[in-house]
């Protein structure tokens, strides 16, 4: 999993509460075994007019000018600014990496669904919660400013506003240092595998039909 | 201290606790379905790593396989390469058990499992699923994962989770005649809305619950995660050990004796402490109809489509605003006055026997609408298929102009060749009326079983207690 420290990214803003993964990832492009790819296909059924199938060649599809991603200006959008809720629905992790593979490294929202909320932090992706009215505030700047990036500060738990304004956050602690260093959870929770051993053992003891 | 059920299966489960709270927990089950398993399966290698405990594992072929034509096989070749790289990792690996395409047993992994008797109480469950929920009908602590997780139990038995907040849904009372379990779940996700369960464990209880079939319980535990929640569960009581009594999974004997007397201690100890309570009344729930593209979204079969001028947050006026242009519906018409294209029973939260058996009942002797392109009936496995034909149902819903079909989870999420067509407008027995959900611009209307039922004779939403 690669770092996640510091980001200084243009933010494209989806003003929908809501928003569920199928949207965010269609199920036809859930076929594929791979883990990448999936940014083209981002949004599918709200970015293009026809109707998305997989592999094919997404820059000769017709796009759909009124969706907010496809306008010029947000071009290279680093930062996923939404409202309540985001990420509700299938537990796919094929949305987090759709996310990732088009360019978002942060989302900023009232809220996110739990499974999703979990699911970012295992790609690098960082979830950050902000209260309704900053979150009301930063949309009417976004709309109101080309060009509008955000400084995402994870050390410093903030969120830094072009004029200067910052919006601390809450990251759990271990997942924090997870991000920062990049680590991969499989081998940080393996330094514990004595442990996982002994309570196995206590427990076929106990629960024996639980390892028929 | 008196313990709510949660504290109790989550202290069971912590194998190591770090000091801001985050803990190991041992997993018990692993389900496994085609989806979410291929890049998990191929991290681990590339990792190096072996599965922890194979005989945890418990493994089918549900989301992409289709429904008829089996001899056929998957046309689609897209989703016969998920398929069967599922086949060569499960081979590879193994399981306790794997019921693959075509296998007699083979169905939806929440309708399996415990029908398997490989779900049992006080165990925790997971898999790369969201509706994982279901198994909490058991007592379990069991929730959905996304891949990197599936990957992490492979590797290592364990997640690293944070306990969940607890939630008490109270409902008591009786229901009405033709009310469900469906109708239940609706009716609490129209009152919490979809993000209301966000950060909490649900547990279902009080005198309605008490009264639901273990079906019934399944349903209710499915839908929890429609309301926010990633886990809902049920205490252990007498309608739970009859279930799983003779189970090929679960224990006999002397283990049988044992494994009960530690169930009945899984429920909420008297005066434990919730975080949040709410209380439903069992004879005010009707039965539920969703009306837009949220499972929040929704009333009783009486209403009328709600009026988004009315609504004071702009945000939420938008959302509804949109869902209803989506829907193609107008405000304030009547519920009972939309018509259906289609009608699908099935999916995890409604295929089980006793789903069949409530929609067959209001199907027995009845024609489905001439104007009704399409009614479809999924089992929910190839065990329900063949105990619901024991029972004749097949004969009833197909006298009445309903295909019956092969197990799978077909229309809920639209993967194989059952889908809608753009604007095709869906009477369905699934769990998400999401946008695209059902096929690219279709129209999903979630009901219970004998709601659909009722849509599919009437050729538009009717009230099932009118055909009782
Ligand atoms: S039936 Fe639907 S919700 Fe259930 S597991 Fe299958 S796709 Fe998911």
């Amino acid at each position: 999993m690669e770092k996640f420290v510091r980001l200084d990214g243009l933010v494209a803003p989806l003003d929908r509460n809501n928003v569920d993964t199928d949207a965010i990832i269609p199920k036809q492009f859930l076929k594929s075994i791979k883990r990448s790819g999936f940014g083209p296909n981002a949004f599918d059924e709200w970015r293009y007019m026809d109707v998305g199938q997989p592999g094919q060649d997404c820059s000769l599809r017709p796009k759909n000018p009124n969706f907010v991603l496809n306008q010029p200006r947000y071009q290279g959008a680093q930062v996923l600014l939404t409202r309540q809720n985001f990420g509700c629905g299938s537990s796919r992790e094929h949305a987090p990496w759709a996310l990732l593979d088009f360019g978002f490294k942060a989302v900023i929202a009232e809220s996110f669904a739990d499974i999703f909320f979990n699911n970012c932090f295992k790609n690098g992706i960082l979830p950050i919660v902000l209260p309704a009215a900053e979150v009301d505030a930063l949309f009417k700047q976004v709309e109101a400013t080309p060009g509008y990036k955000l400084v995402v500060d994870l050390p410093a738990q903030a969120v830094i506003r072009p004029d200067g304004y910052g919006i601390p956050f809450q990251v759990d602690a271990f997942r924090k240092e997870c991000l920062l260093n990049g680590w991969d959870d499989i081998g940080l929770t393996l330094r514990h595998a004595d442990k996982i051993h002994e309570f196995e053992e206590k427990r076929r003891i106990e629960q024996p039909w639980l390892f028929a | 201290m008196p313990k709510t059920l949660y504290d109790k299966l989550w202290e069971s489960h912590v194998v190591h606790q770090e000091d801001d709270g985050t803990a190991l927990i041992y997993i018990d089950r692993h389900l496994i379905h085609e989806v979410t398993s291929p890049q998990a399966f191929e991290g681990l290698k590339l990792a190096g790593r072996k599965p922890w405990r194979v005989s945890s594992i418990v493994a089918t072929a549900d989301h992409n396989t289709p429904t008829d034509h089996w001899d056929e096989g998957i046309l689609d070749p897209v989703s016969r390469l998920q398929v069967e790289t599922l086949d060569a990792n499960i081979r590879e690996v193994g399981a306790l058990a794997y019921f693959p395409f075509r296998d007699p047993k083979q169905g939806i992994v929440h309708v399996v499992g415990p029908e398997n008797g490989a779900t049992l109480p006080g165990m925790t469950v997971v898999c790369g699923d969201s509706h994982t929920s279901t198994h909490g009908a058991f007592a379990c602590m069991a929730h959905g994962i996304g891949t990197s997780e599936v990957e992490h139990v492979l590797a290592t038995q364990c997640l690293v989770q944070k306990k969940s907040k607890t939630l008490l849904v109270a409902v008591e009372g009786r229901l009405g005649k033709g009310v469900t379990a469906k109708d239940i779940a609706l009716a609490v996700i129209g009152t919490i809305g979809t993000a209301g369960g966000t950060g909490y464990a649900i547990e279902f209880a009080g005198s309605a619950i008490r009264g639901l079939s273990m079906e019934g319980r399944m349903t209710l535990c499915n839908m929890a995660i429609e309301g926010g929640a990633r886990m809902g569960f049920v205490a252990v009581d007498d309608t739970t050990i009859d279930y799983l009594r003779g189970r090929p999974f679960s224990p006999r004997g002397d283990a049988w004796e044992k494994a009960v007397a530690y169930w009945r201690t899984l429920k909420s100890d008297e005066g434990a402490r919730f975080d949040r309570v709410i209380q439903l009344k069992a004879e005010d729930i009707q039965p539920q109809v969703t009306w837009g593209t949220s499972p929040e979204m929704v009333v009783g079969i009486g209403a009328t489509v709600p009026d988004p001028a009315k609504q004071t947050d702009p945000v939420k006026r938008e959302g509804m605003e949109r869902a209803l242009q989506y829907m193609g519906l107008n405000p304030n018409m009547g519920i009972k006055d939309i018509k259906v294209d289609k009608i699908f029973i099935g999916s995890c939260t409604n295929s089980r026997i006793e789903d069949l058996r409530e929609a067959a009942a209001v199907a027995k002797g009845r024609s489905v609408a001439a104007s009704v392109k399409l009614a479809l009936v999924v089992p929910g496995s190839g065990l329900v298929k063949r105990q619901a034909e024991a029972e004749g149902l097949d004969k009833i819903f197909t006298a009445a102009g309903f295909q019956w079909r092969e197990p799978g989870c077909s229309m809920c999420l639209a993967m194989n060749a059952d889908r809608l067509e753009p604007g095709e407008r869906c009477a369905s027995t699934s769990n998400r009326n999401f946008e695209g959900r059902q096929g690219p611009g279709g129209r999903t209307h979630l009901v219970s079983p004998a709601m659909a039922a009722a849509a599919a004779i009437a050729g538009h939403f009717a009230d099932v207690r009118d055909l009782l």
